[in-house]
């Protein structure tokens, strides 16, 4: 027998992710911000003594879809015949809400209502009678507190217990010539509501499946929009909308009130012009540069790599590989210069993981507080010159700390303009927090160099977003988005999203390394390596790096943190100038994304343009290191 | 110029026939009016329009006038739709009584009274005014976009403006919708409203779409 199917939706942020967790046990991230889930989540629960499979689902706000990541999740819900639909809603939002609820009621899907967050309902004093609503909508209908875990054995009953009962597909009555082209069109009620509110996607299955019928429907629809001077799907969100308030207005017991509270009143001096930026510069300081640079990038890295690596570790590994390998090229394998030891882990685990650990810790504080909004919302003028709305703040500070997630993050973004322009500034001018850990640990004693590469790197971003806005066709962007209240982190989450994370970066970065390891020791002992170092010296020279710097730049395409933790390593050893130290950086920052990286272009941009935006950066990197260097001899500096 | 009820109306229809429906004049029956009658004395009169073998064109002149009176009759069908709350059929005829009565000076009253809007409850076009060019957060209204709502001020959302179907496929689907209350909480760097008890942050793209009735 198939495992019965349990699907969660909602409006976004929620917290459908954390009921999935409590059903499931696993982990799928939990955050204070609209968006987080961007992918369908699957995991397996035993509830009553029944197998079922979870599906979580991204947020959207109704099914008619505006971004990519709604689509998903609308077509699960159509496609997977679940045994039980879970809508989650915020109980304090529960009347503007409610409409999506009614949508799931007249899809006929067997939905179970949850009100959540009710801990902040009731801090408002709003009071609901769920009896009256379960009536009213004749769907199951409980209270529950995800983060605490309360309403959550309740749910379970309801699963286990769940019975359909009667349909109430026509919950919501419409105006009397859209009910007889509901009941006429012979495509069901909510596949013609979608018709009506001029659904492409649906209009398109429905030509496959009846070409006659569909024609005739649209044929009808022509001349039913003349009918109204509104369109229809206005006409069907206020119908829909006067129903629910109806139904809450039985339902609501206390209304509640409006209070203000610090966290109101922190909340909105995060969004004042004068406030909103000094706190951003205050984030940045403390949570960046202090704790990810200092502490991560120089306390944590320089302990684990010159303590615990160089003293520890490698000495007595490469005496005994020495003496257990006689063959050299196999000894080069695990030690020296490129071995598996010496370079792959300890580049992952002694450099670039600290500070990846920070920043992901530092990130998820930010995350959970819900200040990401409230960033987007200061923000968005600045964007707009780029061609991005406010909303892209989402991916740019994930991007911070890895490109690969944030590249998946642009699905968020609602046109494809937007979502090719964030790709390409994510490639090409935001670094990866294991990059930028290393470099700010290689600049924290050259302020100057580091003011430099700063004013360097947000001129290439804010002039590749100005042209790519200008050179790209279609329209400006349109910037909403709903804000969330400032809430407090629970340290378990905290904890359990950073751990997430490091596990998966480590799932990453470990067959990467062993790659590289093998690709260098194996192109040092067939002399292809020379070879490369031949080739890449014309370009290097151009920009006055050293040769050796080639080996660098050949290991920062598996990884752009790679060839950074490489430059650490040259300048320590002393091998690079000021002025090489800042060209080298420079262009590596500005440097094609790793492997990863592309692969997830390519995958969420399709191969040509994944390949044109990587032309774009290797020509615009290579140029700017050429330039740097040009302008520091043409003026005789030396930094 | 002072000109007789019975030939607005046939400016009204020339100006919508032939500048926004782009076609060429108008023939006598299209425009139910008779060549010895007094409308077309008045038009020809006028200087308004011009008889091309039994074919109506509006002279330049004549495009002012009309523009007006078509400004004038949406702006009438606005205020008994917003402020009046009159629905149908009955908003059309009112409208064109009304909308002689509102002579200059009163129609630019009236837009900025109702936050000058630029589409009548049908959709089509309100030509824009003298006062639309210089509107302000100052104005007294009545009705505004949340554009033109000082921060502080609350009110309904009275009607949702926007034409492309995208956008107001978002802004309905955040939950925004007429008869919700509405408070403007900031409008610089963004614009910052609060419906229910949640908060959106949106650009002036998204605020100049949508209309509130202002409350306090």
């Amino acid at each position: 027998m198939e495992v019965k199917k349990i699907i969660i939706a909602g409006n976004p942020n929620v917290g459908k992710s954390v009921i999935f967790n409590a059903l499931t046990g696993s982990y799928a991230t939990v955050s204070n911000y609209p968006g987080t889930t961007v992918e369908v989540f699957r995991g397996n629960a035993k509830i009553g003594g029944a197998e079922y499979e979870v599906i979580d689902t991204p947020g959207m706000y109704s099914f008619v879809p505006v971004t990519d990541e709604e689509r998903v999740s609308r077509n699960i819900i159509f496609s997977e015949t679940p045994y039980v639909l879970i809508h989650v809603l915020d109980a304090k939002n529960i009347e503007r809400m409610l409409p999506f609820t009614l949508q799931l009621i007249e899809a006929d899907l067997p939905v179970i209502l949850v009100l959540n967050i009710m801990d902040e309902a009731e801090r408002l004093g709003i009071k609901i009678d769920t009896k009256i609503l379960e009536a009213e909508l004749g769907v199951p209908v409980l209270t529950a507190i995800g983060t605490m875990g309360q309403g959550l054995s309740n749910l379970k009953d309801k699963i286990a217990n769940y019975k359909k009962g009667e349909s109430k597909r026509d919950i919501v009555k419409y105006d009397s010539r859209m009910e007889e082209f509901l009941i006429k069109s012979g495509f069901g009620r909510i596949n013609s509501l979608l018709l009506l509110q001029e659904d492409t996607e649906v209009a398109e299955r429905l030509l496959k499946e009846n070409k006659t019928a569909a024609k005739n429907a649209e044929k009808e629809i022509e001349v039913l929009k003349k009918k109204y001077s509104k369109p229809l799907g206005y006409l069907i969100a206020m119908e829909r909308q006067s129903r629910a308030s109806a139904i809450i207005d039985i339902a609501r017991v206390s209304k509640g009130k409006q209070m203000g509270s610090f966290a109101e009143w922190l909340s909105r001096l995060t969004m004042s012009t004068f406030w909103g930026f000094l706190i951003l510069a205050f984030v940045l300081y403390f949570g960046l540069y202090l704790f990810v640079g200092k502490l991560g990038a120089g306390v944590v890295v320089d302990f684990i790599n010159t303590t615990v690596f160089d003293k520890w570790i490698i000495p007595p590994v490469t005496n005994f590989i020495e003496h257990a390998i006689p063959w050299g090229p196999g000894q080069d394998l695990f030690v020296h210069e490129y071995g598996i030891v010496t370079l792959g882990l300890r580049y992952a685990f002694a450099i670039i993981l600290p500070i990846v650990v920070t920043f992901f810790f530092v990130f998820a504080i930010i995350e959970d507080t819900g200040y990401l909004p409230r960033l987007a919302m200061l923000i968005d003028r600045v964007f707009k010159k780029m061609g991005l709305s406010g909303r892209a703040v989402i991916p740019m500070v994930l991007g911070l700390g890895c490109g690969t997630m944030a590249t998946m993050v642009t699905r968020t973004l609602a046109t494809k303009r937007e979502r090719l322009i964030a790709t390409l500034l994510l490639a090409l001018a935001i670094p990866c927090s294991a990059q930028l850990g290393v470099i700010m640990a290689m600049l924290s004693g050259l302020p100057v160099i580091l003011g430099i590469w700063l004013v360097v790197i947000n001129v290439v971003f804010i002039t590749a977003g100005f042209l790519a806005a200008k050179i790209l066709p279609g329209e400006a962007p349109v910037f909403f988005m709903e804000v969330p209240p400032l809430r407090l982190p629970k340290l378990s989450n905290l904890f359990v999203k950073t751990y997430t994370r490091m596990e998966w970066y480590i799932k990453e970065v470990i067959p990467v390394f062993l790659i590289v390891s093998v690709a260098m020791v194996a192109a040092y002992h067939t002399h292809l390596l020379a070879l490369l170092i031949k080739i890449a010296k014309y370009p290097l020279g151009f920009m006055g790096l050293p040769e050796s710097t080639a080996t660098i730049f050949i290991m920062g395409f598996f990884r752009r943190d790679y060839g950074a933790a490489g430059l650490f390593d040259m300048q320590k050893s002393g091998l690079l100038t000021n002025n090489q130290i800042l060209v080298s950086i420079v262009v590596m920052t500005l440097f094609l994304p790793c492997i990863a990286q592309l692969i997830m272009m390519i995958k969420e941009r399709k191969f040509g343009t994944a390949m044109a935006l990587t032309g774009v950066v290797t020509v615009v990197s290579i140029s700017a290191g050429f330039v740097i260097n040009q302008l520091l001899i043409l003026f005789k500096i030396t930094l | 110029m002072n000109i007789s009820q019975k030939t607005e109306e046939v400016l009204e229809k020339l100006y919508i026939e032939i500048i926004e429906q782009k076609r060429k004049g108008l023939s006598y029956d299209e425009l139910k009016i008779k060549q010895d009658g007094a409308e077309h004395g008045e038009l020809i009169k006028k200087n308004l329009a011009l008889d091309k073998n039994g074919i109506i064109k509006l002279t330049k002149e004549g495009e002012v006038e009309a523009r007006d009176v078509v400004r004038r009759h949406r702006l009438a069908e606005r205020l008994l739709t917003d402020v009046f709350d009159l629905k149908g059929v009955c908003v059309h005829d009112s409208a064109c009584e009304f909308e002689h009565i509102l002579h200059r000076g009163i129609d630019e009253q009236i837009c900025r009274l109702l936050g000058h809007p630029t589409t009548c409850p049908h959709g089509t076009k309100i030509p824009e005014g003298k006062c639309c060019k210089e509107k302000g957060i100052k104005d007294t209204r009545v009705i505004a976009p949340l554009s033109l709502v000082k921060p502080g001020e609350k009110g309904k959302i009275s009607y949702i403006q926007a034409e492309e179907k995208n956008k107001l496929q978002t802004i309905m689907a955040m939950g925004i919708l007429p008869g919700m209350e509405i408070t403007l909480l900031q409008n610089f760097p963004s614009y910052l409203f609060k419906v229910g008890n949640s908060q959106f942050a949106v650009d002036e793209n998204i605020a100049k779409d949508v209309f509130i009735r202002i409350t306090k």
